[in-house]
């Protein structure tokens, strides 16, 4: 094969002796090869790499620029904002003002412990909820297991619909009660199949030899199972914990008691729709500014609302090909 | 241990030659198999309570549903509410809107994780890829709220663009209020938040694709479009029309959050969906057989679409979502 593509002027120049140093020209085609390119791709032109380059730089500004806009907007003074007329690109003085502002007691200081709460008791039932489930399911052959997994694939194509789910909700009495947020969507079908998709690639011969020596069900799991997945739980709990930190409709729906309202609900009242946050000037509108007035406080409180997303990501971030595979495949 | 006296079936015949299994009655299979139908049993119950109660509680469409009377009291009223829903003008305009906005977004949402996706697998260098793809996923991750809040920091009436349009002379920008680019924007918001995500599953098809092909094709005088034409599409076929197939079946759900988020701003000509419409109907006004009943005409009509994409899918040969196992 290689015979051939040699045989083509300009794909592959002959390789020279090692002892005889890189001519410029060689250098130079080295450089836009990299490292990475395999044998038989042509080189590159640089205008194809220019323009490559330029939009993938476009594509990462794009999702880069409105999150370090909005950081640093909270961190300004009100000064700054009303000299840029608004989200602050160039950094001024910075301050940690809106901050203290937000965190020292009131609605959104409140609202984070609610969402905080909620996220962490939702997670681990969700997570161990679904990780039981799809062990439970994961196992050929076993009792009744083909119609208890038709029972979660309905769910995933047909959905009972908001009103039926309403009318459940405040008949059980959960209307204004943090379960209301945590129970409906606590189980989802897709997830417990990503699971059930990537226990049942485990080698069986494992499991076997353990329920040889004596293992029942609950020890292959919590012992082998288990720390064999720690990759695809997490990719799970971190979509069930994306979930539940970023939901804001269910609130809507089921909590009309404001002071028990999570983080995003209290970010879309406040700093979305521009309603005066009580006690904290978030939203006030200054005939003089417009509605620029009171913006560190609102970025402050989108930034808030960011962060553990920030911090979770880039530890589960690098999992997700292997465990969004396996969904996809099964799925 | 019953389990060694009793193996399970896929036991016996993954060890290959063996005897076949022995024919297990299923009281003996109930007691070896307990264990896991208790570790099933939260989220069977679960989803009884919360998925499958509300699917029976779909009879509130044939009601003339009071919340004070209740749903045994309530008096039933045939096929009343569901003609009401049928001729009436506001849901028309709901499911006209729905489907302009999958339409629309089909067309202008859906390509963009490929040819992401194309791009990105042209970056050699891995250290530089992995880059670029955690950046590229994290708008998935943020709420609904967030992004549009940021889009309306960015083009709303007191956003960057328009205080720097008031500066050079233009007043009155404000693509969060204007019914004419709405489509637009939300396609936007869309993008931004989940094209980078939707490329992960081409990132995953494109990796399985073997090497070899591409050399041949070399070999044979394939340059690059051809060989992206000839060896990299035909690998993305099968999760391009499985991706269609959901987006088709998924055709009357669209964005329902991001729309209730706008909805107030923009004004309901054109974004009411019909998510919204059920929400609004039900919840906000308190006819609940009604809006009930146009929750459920939805969604029979997405599982209806979605069971007739996957038989198209079947009929032209690929996969789909699901077989007949």
């Amino acid at each position: 094969m290689t015979t051939r593509t040699e045989n083509r002027p300009g794909k592959n120049a002959p390789p020279r002796p090692p002892e005889q140093p890189p001519t410029r020209s060689e250098r130079y085609r080295a450089l836009l090869r990299g490292k990475h390119r395999p044998v038989w791709e042509e080189d590159p032109t640089p205008l194809g790499l220019l323009v490559k380059a330029l939009a993938l730089l476009l594509i990462v500004g794009t999702v880069a620029y409105p999150l370090y806009t909005v950081v640093l907007t909270s961190l300004s003074t009100q000064a700054d904002i009303t000299r840029s007329g608004g989200l602050v690109t160039v950094p001024g003085s910075l301050t940690l003002s809106a901050y203290g502002q937000i965190l020292s007691g009131g609605i959104v200081t409140r609202a984070t412990i609610v969402s905080i709460g909620i996220t962490v008791v939702g997670t681990v039932l969700s997570t161990t909820v679904s990780v039981l489930a799809a062990y439970g399911l994961s196992r050929p052959g076993s009792f009744a297991h083909r119609p208890v997994l038709f029972v979660f694939l309905i769910t995933m194509f047909f959905g009972a619909g908001m009103i039926p789910t309403y009318l459940l909700v405040s008949n059980l009495g959960l209307i204004d009660s943090y379960w209301s947020l945590i129970l409906p969507g606590a189980v989802s079908a897709f997830n417990v199949l990503i699971l059930r998709a990537f226990f049942m690639g485990i080698d069986q011969s494992i499991t076997d030899a353990a329920r040889i020596d004596g293992a029942g069900d609950w020890r292959i799991l919590g012992q082998i199972v288990l720390p064999m997945s720690k990759a695809v739980v997490a990719v799970v709990a971190l979509f069930y914990g994306v979930g539940y930190w970023n939901a804001f409709f269910n609130a809507m729906l089921y909590i009309n008691d404001n002071a028990k309202w999570p983080l995003q609900l209290v970010l879309r009242s406040y700093v979305l729709q521009g309603v005066t946050l009580p006690g904290s000037g978030v939203g006030q509108v200054d005939v003089d500014d417009g509605a620029v007035t009171g913006l560190p406080v609102k970025m402050a409180v989108m930034v808030l609302a960011i962060i553990p997303i920030l911090v979770v990501y880039p530890l589960v971030q690098r999992h997700f090909t292997k465990g969004v595979i396996f969904g996809a495949i099964k799925g | 241990m019953s389990a060694v006296t009793a193996p399970r079936t896929s036991a016996a015949t993954s060890t290959g030659g063996g005897p076949p299994p022995r024919k297990v009655p299923w009281t003996t299979r109930l007691r070896r198999d307990r264990s896991l139908l208790i570790m099933v049993a939260p989220a069977v119950l679960l989803l009884a309570v919360f998925a499958y109660v509300p699917m029976f509680g779909n009879v509130v469409a044939w009601q003339d549903y009071s919340p004070y009377v209740g749903v045994r009291e309530s008096p039933f009223v045939g096929w009343a509410n569901f003609a009401r829903v049928l001729t009436n003008p506001l849901f028309l305009d709901a499911v006209s809107n729905t489907l302009v906005i999958t339409a629309f977004q089909l067309v202008f949402f859906f390509p963009v994780p490929i040819v992401l996706a194309l791009l990105l697998n042209s970056v050699l260098t891995p250290s530089l890829r992995a880059t670029i793809q955690s950046i590229v996923y994290l708008p998935h991750f943020f709420s609904w709220v967030i992004v549009v809040t940021i889009f309306q920091q960015i083009f709303g009436g007191a956003g960057v663009v328009a205080s720097r349009l008031r500066e050079a002379g233009y007043s009155g920008f404000d693509l969060m209020t204007n019914p004419d680019t709405f489509l637009l924007l939300i396609t936007a918001q869309s993008v931004w938040k989940d094209a980078g995500w939707g490329i992960i599953i081409f990132l995953a098809a494109l990796a399985t694709v073997d090497p070899q092909l591409y050399e041949a094709s070399v070999v044979d005088g394939a340059g690059r479009w051809r060989r992206m034409w000839h060896v990299t599409l035909p690998a993305l076929r099968p999760v391009i029309i499985l991706l269609l197939i959901l987006r088709l079946g998924d055709a009357l759900t669209v964005g329902f959050e991001q729309l209730i988020l706008q909805r107030g701003a923009v004004g309901t000509d054109v974004a009411e969906v019909l998510d919204t419409f059920v929400y609004y109907q039900g919840v906000v006004n308190g006819d609940w057989a009604f809006a009930a009943a146009a929750g459920l005409v939805k969604g029979l009509v997405s599982l209806a679409l979605v069971l007739g994409a996957n038989k198209l899918a079947h009929v032209m040969g690929e996969a789909g979502v699901y077989q007949r196992a």
